[in-house]
């Protein structure tokens, strides 16, 4: 009987939320689980906040996670991170991506951008343990930004059981081919990271 | 072998395993990846074709000649195809026709949320409704089968939670490659096919004695079928939401529904003798609800459960809790969601449309929209669009509000996708009734927003053939429109003058502002900076609302991860002070 795992993936349109949560679904199902994932195309790809729900478990019905069920929350962005903390669970793990992008609202003066202390303090209240991973700075030595999603997965990885070759096999057939090895780096940088 | 897909790779799978060879639709998101993956599979043929309508009739010619066919089509764009699906309705069709009909509950990319099972009623043909990716596979089959046995054309509805779900598909054998299609003779009936009054009466009465064997069928056929439970509740629903109903309601019965019109009145009743309470689970309109409501059978629906916007296991949990359907049992202690800035979709760094919208903005026009990327337009801080219906509107609307005259100087805008589905017959409409108004057609190549298909100003096909492309300038200009010009929406100064001279010429105009989706073309120059010393901060550069443009002490910065060097920050700034890195 394989336990449920509902992971929730959260950013800003553009940021590879979408591939890193395919992968992250494909993996489940080379393990043995059945898998179920939902996210929404379209209008708010273009730069707007964007969420993936994936649910591994031995039969998942709902490709929608429910409100304080999420055991994983990969925060791909600070402030997006920050919007979900109904959706997990006491005893989860919010993985998030140091790195800001600013909101028209905030551009414009009209709002603040929250405190990396008060995104703690929102996450933490729902009872989850707030890691942050240095994915961005992780990316950019890499050489490539786009790169930060893959680095988060690596540090998901290294709380789940399954195996690192799984992983690098699925990230090997699943991203660009040109961007194979860099793929397969950032994901050990996340991997390997002190956490 | 399983394989992950989304319900749209699945419908595609489904289409090319029933042996379908024709496809054709107009993107619209949640259905477009649908026939992008359908033209992907060997010995067929896809198409985008202009807009919805000729989809559908060039699917009704396909089947018409003996080839099954697959139209595609987000819900709203069934409207635009309605008087095609009345007609075919009643002809009936000699191979299958099977359209897939994507819903948007809570209009995630949409002007609205209607209900398109109504339409299976309205049009008096079949609909179904697979619950996840395997059976948006194998649904198509069963759509295909219907089709023919039944001699109509058969509706297949997903919702975005499944078009934009991956589930896993079992793989089938490939099926058995049929021989190269050959011509067929076509067969002529004009009693079936030419429906003028006379033999469209005849064929009223085939489509109600064909409903009526449709409703009998629904009884039988293996997609709808009742799963046993306690006696306690009995669960009616369908599509992506009997899924969450399953989770929530664990240990029920259940009538799950794969066909949803007709809908099989005898297993309704023995799911009610069954059961002390009837209990039916569907987004957005009450359906289902009133059909059970019909049969008398006391049923909880819409008191229970919202007909506005998208279900979602939470939102099923916490209102059959209110309602007593479940216990309260421990209410879970979920966090409020906290209240924080928010983050709407914005036009993209280096998007060519924002240059014709700062103009508009400083020119103070009305400005009567249209649907796309360009929409965008209308949100703050460019707020340089008013009105936005639905494809197509706002050239119509530009001539009603010119013809009552006010005194705001008045502007339609539409994008090039948007022109060839549904904006050249209201320009023709313009001119021909001595209309005033100027069109501005923001022509960046494809059809952005929906995911960068190709149309026919684009000079591809689906099937990635070069095409003949159509300039959008020369149709103009053989409508008869004198006054049409070519801009470029980044040399803003030149964009000023031509809406203006437009504007003051006082005839009915064309402007195309063409610069290719920087997105599609990955058109990257080096960023741009700001020299601080030189910023006055006069706020133009904020206000033409580019992402990587922020206020920070004593003027702006430009963030150069996310900066395209599009450079139109540059142009538009008065003191000089944004300039390109490494120039
Ligand atoms: C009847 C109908 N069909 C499809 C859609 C989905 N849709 C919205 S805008 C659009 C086309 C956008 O392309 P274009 O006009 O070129 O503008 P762009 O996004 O490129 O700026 C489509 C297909 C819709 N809203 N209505």
């Amino acid at each position: 009987m394989k336990k449920k795992i509902d992971f929730l993936f959260a950013g800003v349109g553009g940021q590879g939320t979408i591939l890193t949560s395919d992968i992250l679904a494909e993996v489940g199902l080379r393990c043995g689980y059945d898998v179920k994932k939902s996210e929404v195309h379209g209008m708010a790809q273009r730069g707007g906040a964007v969420e993936s729900h994936v649910r591994w478990g031995e039969k998942v019905y709902s490709p929608l996670i429910e409100e304080g069920e999420a055991d994983y929350l990969l925060g791909f962005e600070m402030l997006e991170a920050a919007r979900w903390p109904h959706f997990l669970k006491p005893g989860s793990v919010a993985l998030v991506n140091r790195y800001r992008i600013m909101p028209p609202v905030v551009n414009l003066g009209q709002a603040k951008y929250p405190e990396e202390k008060e995104i703690e303090t929102i996450l933490s209240g729902a009872g989850a343990r707030v890691v942050w991973v240095e994915g961005a700075a992780k990316a950019r030595e890499l050489g490539n930004l786009a790169l930060a999603g893959v680095v988060l997965l690596g540090a998901l990885s290294s709380y789940l059981a399954e195996p690192a070759e799984v992983w690098q096999t699925v990230i090997e057939e699943m991203v660009p081919p040109k961007f194979k090895e860099l793929n397969v780096k950032a994901f050990f940088a996340g991997r390997e990271a002190k956490l | 072998m399983k394989k992950i897909m989304t319900g749209n790779e699945a419908f595609a799978y489904g289409a090319y395993l029933a042996g379908i060879k024709i496809g054709a639709g107009y993107p619209g998101t949640p259905s477009s990846e649908i026939l992008y993956n359908f033209a992907r599979y060997p010995g067929v043929y896809a198409e985008w074709s202009v807009n919805e309508k000729v989809a559908l009739d060039v699917c009704v010619g396909a089947a018409y000649a003996g080839r099954r066919a697959v139209m595609t089509t987000k819900h709203v764009g069934l409207n635009v195809a309605a008087d095609s699906l009345f007609y075919v309705a009643y002809t009936g069709l000699k191979a299958g026709l099977v359209i897939i009909n994507a819903d948007d509950p809570f209009m995630h990319s949409s002007q609205n949320e209607q209900d398109n099972r109504h339409y299976a009623r309205f049009a008096k043909v079949p609909m179904l409704e697979p619950a996840d990716s395997e059976e948006a596979k194998s649904f198509v089959k069963y759509a295909v089968e219907i089709s023919e046995a039944f001699d109509t054309p058969v509706i297949i509805r997903s919702t975005t939670r499944l078009s934009h779900s991956r589930t896993a598909v079992n793989l089938e054998e490939e099926p058995v490659q049929q021989a190269p299609p050959e011509p067929l003779a076509y067969e002529r009936n004009p009693v079936k096919y030419v429906m003028i009054p006379a033999y469209a009466r005849q064929r009223h009465p085939v489509v109600e004695e064909r409903l009526k064997k449709l409703a009998e069928f629904a009884e039988a056929t293996p997609l709808n079928y009742i799963e046993a439970g306690d006696d306690s509740l009995g669960i009616i629903s369908s599509g992506v939401v009997y899924q969450y109903a399953k989770e929530v309601f664990p240990t029920a019965t259940f009538l799950k529904l794969g066909m949803v019109y007709p809908l099989p009145v005898k297993l309704i009743r023995e799911l009610a003798e069954r059961v002390k309470q009837v209990v039916v689970v569907e987004e957005l309109d009450p359906f289902i609800e009133e059909h059970v409501r019909l049969l008398g059978i006391p049923v909880k629906g819409k008191d229970v459960f919202p007909m506005i916007g998208e279900l979602s296991p939470g939102r099923v949990r916490k209102c059959a809790q209110e309602a007593g359907l479940i216990p309260q049992g421990e209410l879970k202690k979920v966090v409020s969601a906290p209240a924080l800035p928010g983050r709407p979709p914005m036009l993209c760094p280096g998007c060519g449309h924002r240059g014709v919208f700062y103009a508009l903005q400083r020119l103070r026009t009305v400005t009567f929209g249209d649907i796309g990327c360009y929409t965008l337009g209308a949100a703050p801080p460019l707020n340089a669009m008013h009105t936005c219906g639905c494809m197509g509107a706002g050239l119509g609307v530009v001539h009603g509000v010119d013809k009552v005259g006010v005194k705001d100087r008045t502007v339609a805008v539409i994008g090039d996708s948007t022109f060839f589905h549904s904006g050249v017959a209201p320009l023709i409409n313009i001119l021909y009734n001595k209309g005033v108004s100027t069109v501005i057609v923001l022509d960046n190549r494809v059809t952005a927003m929906t995911g960068h298909q190709p149309h026919p100003g684009s000079g591809k096909t689906l099937m990635g053939e070069d095409a003949p492309l159509i300039s959008v300038e020369e149709v103009a200009r053989g409508i008869g429109f004198k006054r049409v010009d070519v801009v470029n929406p980044y040399d803003f100064r030149n964009v000023v003058d031509t809406i203006k001279e437009h504007l003051r010429s006082g005839e009915p105009s064309v402007i195309v502002a063409r610069h290719p989706c920087v997105l599609y073309t990955r058109e990257r120059y080096s960023p741009y900076a700001v020299n601080l010393e030189l910023c006055n901060e006069c706020g133009n550069c904020l206000r033409i609302g580019c992402v990587p443009i922020s206020k920070v002490e004593g003027g702006v910065a430009i963030d150069a991860a996310l900066c395209v060097g599009c450079g139109f920050c540059a142009t538009i700034c008065n003191p000089k002070a944004i300039y390109q890195l490494g120039s």
